[in-house]
């Protein structure tokens, strides 16, 4: 089965502090680590898993400028077979609509039997990409799925609905999923499997390669154009207790034992 | 006259919250732009569904055929697609949920609608039509516009809007659409509801509640937690990433895709407040927050907040209340 896997270079910002930077549109980015998309890892993982079970190819993906070859490498390092970036100075200030067409010019010439790709992206949050790229290929799609089996013909998957629940679908191959984080327990990649890659190629390509115009990308080619960033305005603000940590317990301790808690 | 377009979700017999927040928004921007609020229902044997939205909408345009008895994006792509091209509507809203991401997207693919996703807030601004929607798990709010369009799609975050009944109701037309499926959907087809494993705690039966997420670091750092939650005669929570990381199982799990809780005490540990998360806890009578980044979302909805290590806290914390107990018992 050949696979294609659509990832993304992005800031780990779960436990970070972030700061907006002076052009008010992007993140300071000075400080932070850069890693794959946590939900593109669980789909690259299970790329790799559906390989080593039926055999075939992993193709790892990417839009985004050089800093995301180490992505494509973690992905080569992980299972991927080959690894391909499309980036072009014309690609600035594209949001996901142009991404998708991006891929889109890419992966229409390429043969695959499925092509996965993570749930949403941690910095934007869109889950847009991958249903887009499904439409303009032509080939049916499932969200947020947390089980693929395969059948004659077709996946049988169970997407995550609200509140625990899942659903049950039966979609025809080749299709398009989106994967939700859990889905799988990614593997750890050694040091030395990184170097290795180190050795395999990168293949890039530019606008020109693959024919599309100025105007399909960047902000002219896309659905939504970002006016500004702002620090979300606070509704309700915690008191804040202080002091040193046994200080602090203290504190905790006297407002449980007010509330009958203790 | 211009219409806004709601898709109304429901499953199991039940329209959900989202339809209702929605339709509260839409008939404010409506008001705006002197527009027709038009609910879009599509499913088998609603027509009590669609009696329940007239109070709430201009219109109903209602489509019934067992073809959509279930959910299904493609059966869906194609009657919206028929119904937004002959309305033309300014603006469709699609829940930002299970059901909205897996439709919306595609179906403005195809139509090459402009679509922005998980809008917090939006509306018409002049000549644009501008939303407001978060980045980074929340900690950054981003305001942005969407190319200019005849018409625009919207996917709307769960809980953005509160549900306000309008007074007197709207009690708009139910207006029947014979359904244009005409042939079996085969690329895409619903098999079954997989219910949760039944678990072995119910966190929403607990009065205490001592919630962990990634600043926990470790699976090997649980007992000591676990510890504290007993200490205050609680039970161990959790954020997402824990339990896709598999250190807890998925009925200690708050949130959107887990429970929704309401304790008298949630002590969130290490957790940032993603909405996700948020959404299942913030009715709690009382929150304490302890993560070290002082721009932690969760800050927002918390009684209380600590900024400082957890496991700094944890251990001072466990010994304050061994003693106050301990005072207690003497």
């Amino acid at each position: 089965m050949d696979i294609i896997v659509c990832v993304k270079h992005v800031p780990e910002t779960a436990e970070a502090e972030l700061k907006i930077d002076a052009t008010g549109k992007g993140i300071e980015k000075a400080g932070l680590v850069f890693d794959i998309n946590e939900w593109d890892d669980y789909a690259l993982e299970e790329a790799v898993r559906i390989k080593e079970k039926f055999g075939g190819t992993v193709t790892a993906i990417t839009v985004g400028s050089e800093e995301s070859d180490s992505t494509l490498r973690k992905c080569l390092a992980r299972g991927a077979d080959k690894a391909i970036r499309l980036w072009d100075p014309k690609f600035a200030g594209l949001d996901a609509y142009a991404t998708a067409k991006i891929l889109y010019s890419a992966i229409k010439n390429m043969h695959f039997d499925l092509v996965l790709t993570g749930a949403q992206a941690s910095d934007d949050g869109s889950a847009i990409v991958g249903p887009v790229l499904a439409e303009f290929l032509g080939i049916p799609h499932a969200t947020m799925v947390k089980k693929i089996e395969f059948g004659e013909g077709k996946a049988i998957v169970n997407r995550e609905l609200e509140g625990g629940l899942e659903e049950r679908l039966a979609v025809k191959l080749p299709a398009l999923f989106t994967i939700q984080t859990g889905i799988n327990e990614p593997r750890y990649v050694s040091i030395m499997g990184i170097r290795k890659a180190m050795q395999k190629e990168i293949k890039v390509l530019g606008l020109a390669d693959i024919g599309l115009s100025e105007n399909d990308v960047g902000e002219a080619g896309s659905w939504l154009v970002l006016e500004k960033l702002y620090v979300p305005p606070v509704e309700k603000q915690a008191t804040f207790l202080t002091g040193s940590p046994d200080e602090v317990a203290a504190k905790i301790v006297e407002i449980l034992k007010s509330r009958g808690l203790i | 006259m211009v219409e806004i377009f709601v898709l109304a979700e429901h499953r199991q017999g039940q329209l959900r919250d989202i339809t209702f927040e929605m339709l509260t928004k839409a008939k404010e921007l409506t008001g705006k732009i002197n527009a027709c609020l038009t609910a879009v229902l599509l499913g088998k044997n609603i027509k009590e569904h669609a009696k329940m939205l007239a109070e709430y909408a201009n219109k109903v345009l209602l489509v019934e055929d067992e073809k959509l008895e279930n959910f299904n994006s493609d059966a869906y792509q194609k009657v919206l697609s028929r119904l937004i091209m002959e309305h033309k509507p300014a603006l469709t809203l699609i829940g930002h949920t299970s059901y909205g991401v897996e439709l919306a997207p595609r179906l403005a693919a195809a139509l090459n609608i402009p679509l922005a996703t998980d809008c917090i807030d939006f509306g018409f601004e002049g000549q644009r039509f501008t939303v407001t929607r978060q980045m980074y798990g929340g900690k950054v709010n981003a305001k942005a516009f969407l190319r200019k369009s005849e018409s625009y799609m919207v996917t709307v975050r769960q809980a953005a809007f509160q549900t306000q009944k309008p007074q007197p109701p709207l009690n708009g037309e139910i207006e029947e659409i014979p359904s244009p499926l005409t042939e079996e959907i085969t690329t895409k087809r619903f098999l079954e509801y997989v219910l949760p494993p039944p678990g072995g705690v119910d966190i929403t039966a607990a009065d205490v509640l001592v919630g962990i997420g990634r600043g926990i670091k470790d699976q090997s750092n649980i007992p000591m937690v676990e510890e504290l939650a007993k200490s205050l005669g609680g039970v161990l929570a959790c954020s997402r990433p824990i339990v896709d990381k598999g250190w807890l199982p998925s009925d200690r799990q708050v949130g959107t895709s887990g429970k929704t809780v309401k304790p008298k005490l949630y002590l969130a540990l290490g957790i940032s407040g993603a909405f996700q998360h948020v959404l299942g806890m913030k009715n709690s009578e009382l929150i304490i927050a302890v993560n070290k980044d002082p721009k932690a979302p969760i800050f927002s909805f918390s009684d209380y907040g600590v900024v400082e290590d957890l496991f700094k806290i944890v251990p001072a914390l466990k010994n304050k209340i061994n003693e106050a107990k301990a005072q207690k018992a003497a």
